[in-house]
């Protein structure tokens, strides 16, 4: 054969996608996979955003959505806050440049992680409208705003200004973004609507102002002033770090010896422990890290696998905690019964985390449709792929019926309940980009299901009380029934009338009401040994 | 005014001064249980005890039999109002509806309301005959025997093959001519009729007597009549199992259901002709047996402890044969003898031999 070897025809098509390319044809990856849910990912997005700067200032979020019809399908989206501002210099890349972001790096809880989100959103925009982006920021009353139109450039994932101007703006301090984009607007589980408002539930210290597409303007006021506890960076545990990563840190570290390079760059890791791992790994403590190749890398791993490490700590997960839920739930979900619990601290894969429930039960919800299951992950509602996830999951698996709710095998319980089930920790693991549902770890499955079944009874013993209310009542209602029967043989017997029986009758049931609902005495049997249960009744006086 | 309805007047006047001083209503029942039901030695019969119980309208687990009660009551002073009778299915339909706006139904079955009239029965001291309330007819008696019922002169010994069928009330039968020395009561119909066509009662001068299954009031009290007012001794003829034993039991003794009636029904002289553990080995009908089932034997184990069977020698024997051969027999398994064998050779031999249970 003449011809050259085919792997150089390929090499000759082979060539570096930049990674703004890649989402551009795979924007399924990152949420819009479709007009309905590209609207969704967009608000989304930003306030994810907002809510996560608010919170690292120390501001109590008031943050406004707006979302205005231009056009079929075209829908124009503002979201402004009142968090702390974006220095001029970065607002280009921190809304034009995929994978630029603060979180990445650091092991923190947070909403965004990637630093994918608002990018991917702008690229959104100008793919499907052509428009830019337009931003707006100021970080205090003595600087002025600032004002950019952008573009993303995908080729080489780098903003475009079109335009860098110093604006007049009331706000002291805050960021606003608008967005042209192609969308549709439907209300139901997985639209803006129930986002804003499982946002508002699991944020209560935040204040929303959205206005839809209907220009209705909906407000959840926040109903507690005080803005949930700082959670604290942690370095990664040795158990979480996959060999990758760890060639990465060590390739990366400056430290000059494997003891102090593990005790620096890790959580609960000192130095006898460090000491441990290096006798285990073969290598000496005072080891060049630059000196490691792969196959000591990879005894290094087996040697943290082998030596025993103090879980993480915890301080870092910030949960909403038992009565702030509930609050929120009371806001949003009108019920009867509200019961919530907050785990404690637990691990999955060397990373912290904890699993919160809050159940709201009754009201006017509708029975006989299967319970509304919410989830949240870092107080960030997830409304897609509600099936493949592990809260889904630990709902299915948990049995409700001795909580008073139907349900049959593999389904979720049927009955007036709302289900909500909140995931924090410093990495929740989802299973995609688009961060919709969570991974299934045996650790979180098994705390959610402890989370269900501790709130599951509590549910219980309210269903049980009210269904024991309900018998009472029926009790009551069964002798207003029998009364004209046995006044009538009464009557017929003594050859006198009805009506006075049957009034002394009814005025003795109703005096007595609550110890007839009360007297529980089992149905006797004919041929029982067993004497009969004796009751009294308050008796009117002897005249 | 007849005393059974001037007692159901009175009930319904007490209950009423009770409501209207805002006493709650309530029936003292006596307990129709074994618990309170006693042997007397002397009277070798059954007897109530004392025992008995609050039956309490505003009492979720009461009310509904305190309503059947006062519902039959009802009936029944209607019928004694208008001189009529009625049957207990009757009753049953009498008092059977829905209560408007509920899903409440006064009596759901037959049993209810009879058991409502036995209750009846006892709150008011009058048997339900008295309160114009009559059972089925049911049974059969055939013999040379002329009566007398509501002036109908009525002779046994000329009925064709069906025999007189015994009302469930006899209170009013005069008996006008007696001709038997003795009367046998068999548990089976069939076996009646063997015996009625093989003319038995003829050529032995006695009166056979069945009801299908257990015996019904009208049935014990003609026996019990027969027995006290012609002398007539009553043998009884059951199959060899645990029911076979408690029809003769109920015969003899009275039951445990109807104790309050004893005096009315029982007749301590009766004797059990058979099947007896003793026939099946003497005319070999231990190829003929039936296997028990658990239910057999455990209702076997409660009549061994009753108090009249306990001290018993005789029966004690029977019930130990029984549970060793772990098996019963029918009266009709002297058929495989030959079809006229029961009349012909069984009941003369047994009868001559007087070898019978006591």
């Amino acid at each position: 054969m003449a011809e050259k070897p085919i792997a150089l025809k390929l090499a000759e098509k082979q060539r570096e996608v930049s990674v703004a390319e890649f989402f551009e044809r795979n924007r399924h990856l990152l949420g819009f996979d479709n007009k309905r849910k590209a609207l969704l990912t967009v608000v989304k997005e930003a306030v994810d955003n907002s809510l996560d700067a608010c919170e690292e200032a120390r501001i109590l979020p008031e943050i406004s959505i707006e979302i205005i019809e231009m056009g079929p399908d075209r829908f124009r989206i503002i979201v402004e806050d009142n968090g702390p501002g974006i220095v001029r210099k970065n607002i280009p890349n921190v809304f034009a440049r995929l994978l630029y972001g603060s979180k990445f790096h650091s092991m923190k809880q947070s909403r965004g992680q990637q630093g994918i989100g608002i990018s991917a959103a702008v690229l959104y925009a100008q793919l499907t409208t052509g428009r830019p982006a337009r931003i707006k920021s100021r970080i205090d009353p003595n600087h002025p705003a600032h004002y950019f139109e952008l573009h993303l450039n995908t080729q080489r994932n780098e903003p475009e200004i079109l335009k860098d101007e110093e604006v007049q703006w009331k706000k002291e301090h805050g960021t606003r973004i608008e967005l042209d984009i192609e969308a549709t607007y439907q209300k139901g589980d997985q639209s803006v609507d129930a986002y804003v408002k499982g946002t508002a539930i699991v944020n209560p210290h935040a204040t929303l102002i959205y206005t839809t597409p209907k220009a209705e303007q909906l407000i959840f006021a926040r109903a507690i002033e005080k803005l949930p506890k700082e959670p604290q960076e942690i370095k990664p545990h040795p158990y979480g770090v996959e060999l990758g990563i760890m060639l990465k840190m060590i390739k990366a570290t400056e430290s000059r010896t494997m003891q102090s390079f593990l005790t620096n760059e890790f959580s609960r890791v000192g130095p006898q422990t460090a000491k441990e791992i290096c006798e285990k790994a073969g290598f000496a403590c005072n080891e060049k890290p630059g000196n490691l190749q792969l196959p000591h890398v990879e005894k290094l791993m087996q040697a943290i696998k082998d030596t025993k490490i103090i879980a993480p700590p915890t301080d870092c997960i910030v949960p909403i905690g038992e009565q702030l839920l509930e609050k929120g739930l009371k806001k949003e979900v009108a019920a009867e019964f509200y019961a919530t619990v907050t785990r404690s601290p637990e691990v999955y894969r060397g990373i912290p985390f904890v699993i919160e429930v809050g159940l709201a039960y009754g009201g006017q919800q509708p029975g006989d449709e299967p319970a509304r299951l919410m989830r949240f992950a870092n107080r960030v509602p997830l409304l897609y792929q509600q099936s493949a996830c592990a809260a889904t999951k630990s709902v299915i698996q948990t049995n409700w019926k001795p909580y008073g709710l139907s349900q049959s095998s593999g389904s979720l319980p049927v009955g007036p309940l709302t289900v909500a089930v909140h995931l924090a920790s410093v990495w929740p693991p989802f299973t995609s980009e688009a961060k919709e549902a969570i991974a299934h770890y045996p650790e979180i499955v098994k705390e959610m299901k402890l989370a269900l079944q501790e709130c599951g009874r509590q549910l219980g013993s309210y269903v049980n009380k009210k269904r024991r209310v309900g018998l009472e009542r029926e009790r009551v209602t069964i002798f207003e029934k029998y009364i004209p029967e046995v006044a009538d043989s009464i009557a017929s017997l003594a050859g006198i009338t009805k009506s006075r029986i049957q009034a002394a009758l009814a005025e003795m049931l109703a005096k007595n009401k609550e110890f007839i609902a009360s007297n529980t005495a089992k149905i006797e049997a004919d041929e029982s040994d067993e004497p009969e249960n004796k009751i009294k009744m308050t008796v009117k006086e002897e005249e | 005014m007849t005393e059974p309805k001037k007692r159901l007047v009175e009930l319904g006047q007490e209950l009423a001064k009770d409501i209207e001083k805002g006493k709650q209503p309530k029936l003292d029942v006596p307990v129709r249980a074994l618990s309170n039901v006693q042997y007397n030695e002397r009277t070798k019969t059954l007897e109530l005890g004392k025992k008995s119980a609050e039956r309490i309208f505003f009492n979720v687990g009461h009310v509904k039999k305190f309503v059947q009660t006062l519902e039959v009551a009802k009936v029944s002073k209607q019928l004694l109002d208008l001189g009529k009778h009625a049957s207990l299915r009757d009753v049953f339909y009498m008092a059977k509806r829905t209560i408007p706006g509920s899903n409440i139904n006064i009596v759901d079955e037959q049993t209810e309301s009879d058991k409502a009239i036995e209750d009846l029965e006892l709150i008011t001291e009058f048997s339900r005959e008295q309160l114009n309330i009559n059972a089925n007819k049911n049974g059969s008696v055939a013999g040379q025997v002329i009566i007398e019922d509501k002036g109908d002169a009525i002779d046994w010994s000329k009925l064709g093959s069906g025999g007189w069928s015994i009302p469930s009330n006899v209170e009013e039968i005069k008996f006008k001519k007696v001709s038997a020395d003795y009367v046998i009561y068999m548990e089976k119909a069939a076996v009646w009729e063997r015996l009625h066509e093989d003319k038995y009662w003829d050529k032995h001068k006695c009166i056979i007597l069945t009801s299908q299954g257990q015996t019904t009031r009208g049935i014990r009290r003609l026996l019990q009549r027969l027995n006290q007012e012609h002398k007539l001794p009553v043998y009884v003829l059951c199959d060899f199992d645990a029911y076979g034993f408690y029809i003769y039991s109920v015969l003899k003794f009275g039951s445990i259901n109807l104790a309050h009636i004893s005096e009315s029904q029982a007749i301590p002289s009766a004797k059990f002709l058979g099947i007896t553990a003793d026939d099946i080995e003497k005319y070999g009908l231990s190829k003929h047996l039936i296997k028990m089932k658990d239910v057999d034997i455990a209702r076997l184990k409660q009549i061994s402890e009753y108090d009249w069977f306990k001290n018993n020698k005789a029966w004690q024997r029977q019930f130990k044969l029984m549970k060793q051969y772990g098996a019963k027999a029918e009266i009709q398994a002297l058929s495989a003898r030959g079809i006229t064998f029961i009349s012909e050779k069984y009941l003369p031999e047994k009868i001559k031999a007087k070898d019978w249970l006591d």
